[in-house]
């Protein structure tokens, strides 16, 4: 109970604080939290079941054009356009889940990574219809949802915090379940899970099924809350940045990826204003976590708090 | 131009991504599997070679040779001083888990990438090839420099094969590959091991970084294409094993250069990953590698 109750104070704290900040900043925290949905999503494989994926940028880019293709070619609206792009990414992780969970550990990292990249030089390939490197501008017909117009700053911000409510209390929810102390099993020791009659292998696929939902339906609601879509969204760097959120904010936590969007978001802010060497940041900052801080920030704090979902 | 010699070219351009992919590879594989380190920044030592050869070249005043040669020299040994620091800082202190590795290699990646950025800048600069020979076919002309780029491939990759076989430095990394811990009760240092095996893969990528760059010019996004392809070459190769390498190399550069040639790069590149995953998932030790 007490659990849910500070679960729900920081999803209202979220909202309280998007209408206190400035439209600038309102519109970068829904980016945030479109983010830290997609996070959230990798944090399932990753951090709870030890699924360490290079290739979560596919999921999310199989988001972002499921939704975004059928809004520009035929004229969708947003609502189903979400569903499609969280059916999506849940397919295409399925699909490279079937083969790439024959595998494991470094292996694991590379299928996924070589399935993304294929995936991202496939949009390429077929850029008369997915607009290629340079992507396309979603019209705004797509981008209205219940009467509201989402370019605006208002409901673009009601929107991202709505998804990123609905995943986040969904991810509390699945992680207290049964099958969430399952995943941990499997993360802790899969020889030992085995023997107590758990099939790691349907385990682990519907465990990346639902990561590469969550990470689609962020893919569509970036998509359609900023109003564009592109390959670049499907390059290793967007693999790679859930990766350092979760790693940051604490692995195997639920509150861990919001916490290192938020972050890493603040401190590329900050760094934006000395030089423009943000890359460099993002470097050091994978570095020195991995050395210094392999739990992130949660999962240092729940070795002392017990009791930290 | 007609079919026959349209190939021909297709092959011979195919021949140079090999020697260079095969340099480079090997770089990867040695340090996969003397060290079990999958080398993410492996790709921008490779960069950092071709950087660092601009900026010899357009140190030293001369002939165009001499500068070349410089470089030859230069940029690899830097490169290779380089990666045992990052050893010495990052890798060591991991103590070599192959996941944090991974993670930790991707912050280098970011940072040399940076960094390249900053001091050098976004431009793609040539630096001039160090002789001007043409070699006239019935068909067409070819570059002699890029004939010398596959013979200084195969004199260095020879020295690498000499050097695992025949020296002791050879025999003491491959004793290290095949049991760490033995090898240390035996007296062989490892952490030397380790750091010397890190240096020499990553200035392996760095020559292969300064023969390309009079083909291709310099730029500070360049190495993620060879890093893919050293990815897929080593891994079909089946990993670690460098004869395997040799032959993926081959294999690999000869049909990137048909299939872009008479299709497209993008085709090619989508195939060398469709078939990567493939290999990984149905044949974990590689096409030509042995299940131990």
């Amino acid at each position: 109970m007490k659990t849910w109750a500070a679960h729900l104070a920081v999803l209202a704290l979220l909202l309280a604080a998007g209408f206190l900040l400035s439209p600038y900043h309102m519109t970068n925290l829904a980016r945030i939290l479109v983010l830290a949905t997609f996070a959230m999503g990798y944090n399932l494989a990753f951090g709870y079941t030890g699924l360490l994926s290079l290739g979560h940028a596919l999921f999310f880019a199989a988001g972002m054009y499921a939704a975004g293709l059928p809004i520009w070619h035929a004229g969708l609206a947003a609502l189903p356009a979400l569903g499609l792009g969280l059916a999506g990414g849940a397919f295409a992780a399925l699909a490279v889940g079937v083969l790439a969970l024959r595998t494991a550990g470094v292996s694991f990292m590379i299928v996924t990574l070589m399935f993304a990249q294929a995936g991202y030089l496939t949009l390429l390939y077929f850029n008369a219809t997915t607009g290629g490197d340079e992507g396309f501008a979603l019209p705004a017909t797509g981008r209205r949802l219940f009467g509201a117009d989402l370019s605006t700053d208002v409901p673009r911000f009601l929107a991202a915090w709505a998804i990123f409510a609905v995943t986040f209390l969904a991810t509390l929810a699945l992680v207290r379940s049964r099958f969430g102390r399952v995943m941990v099993a499997l993360r802790e020791n899969e020889d030992r899970a085995r023997m107590l009659g758990i099939n790691p292998f349907t385990t682990k696929l519907g465990v990346l099924t639902l990561s590469g939902a969550a990470s689609g339906l962020a893919g569509a609601a970036y998509a359609i809350l900023f109003g564009y879509a592109g390959a670049s969204f499907a390059t290793i760097q967007y693999s790679i940045l859930p990766m350092l959120y979760v790693l940051l904010g604490g692995a195997g936590t639920v509150a861990g990826p919001l916490l290192g969007a938020i972050l890493m978001f603040m401190l590329i802010e900050a760094a934006t204003e000395v030089t423009s060497a943000w890359m460099f940041l993002v470097g050091a900052a994978l570095v020195i976590l991995v050395l210094f801080a392999p739990k992130g920030i949660l999962g240092a704090l729940r070795t002392r708090l017990r009791g930290l979902p | 131009m007609a079919f026959g010699p349209f190939l021909l070219l297709a092959l011979m351009e195919g021949l140079v991504t090999a020697a260079v992919l095969a340099l480079a590879a090997s770089g990867l594989a040695l340090v996969f599997g003397v060290m079990r380190v999958v080398n993410v920044a492996h790709g921008e030592f490779f960069m950092l070679g071709a950087v660092i050869a601009w900026f010899v070249a357009s140190l030293i005043p001369g002939p165009a040779w001499m500068a070349f040669a410089a470089a030859l020299v230069v940029a690899p040994l830097a490169v290779a001083a380089l990666a045992a620091l990052a050893d010495a800082l990052v890798l060591k202190r991991l103590n070599y888990d192959p996941e944090a590795t991974i993670v930790a290699t991707i912050g280098l990646l970011y940072m040399l990438q940076q960094a390249a950025l900053t001091v050098y800048g976004p431009d793609a600069r040539p630096v001039a090839a160090p002789f001007d020979l043409r070699l006239q076919l019935p068909w067409f002309g070819y570059s002699g420099y890029k004939l010398f780029v596959i013979a200084a491939a195969a004199v260095v990759l020879a020295g690498i094969w000499a050097l695992m076989t025949h020296t002791r430095a050879g025999l003491v990394m491959r004793a290290t590959q095949v049991d760490r811990d033995v090898a240390r009760a035996f007296g062989i240092d490892v952490d030397r091991v380790y750091m010397g095996t890190f240096a020499l893969g990553a200035g392996l990528a760095a020559l292969a970084g300064v023969l390309i760059v009079p083909i291709t010019q310099a730029h500070y996004l360049m190495g993620g294409d060879p890093l893919l392809l050293s990815f897929i070459v080593v891994i079909i190769g089946g990993l670690g094993s460098l004869r395997g390498t040799l032959v993926a190399a081959l294999v690999i550069g000869l049909s990137d250069g048909v299939i872009s040639m008479f299709f497209s790069p993008t085709l090619a590149k989508i195939l060398a990953t469709l078939l990567v995953a493939l290999v990984l998932v149905f044949r974990p030790q590689g096409l030509f590698g042995t299940r131990t």
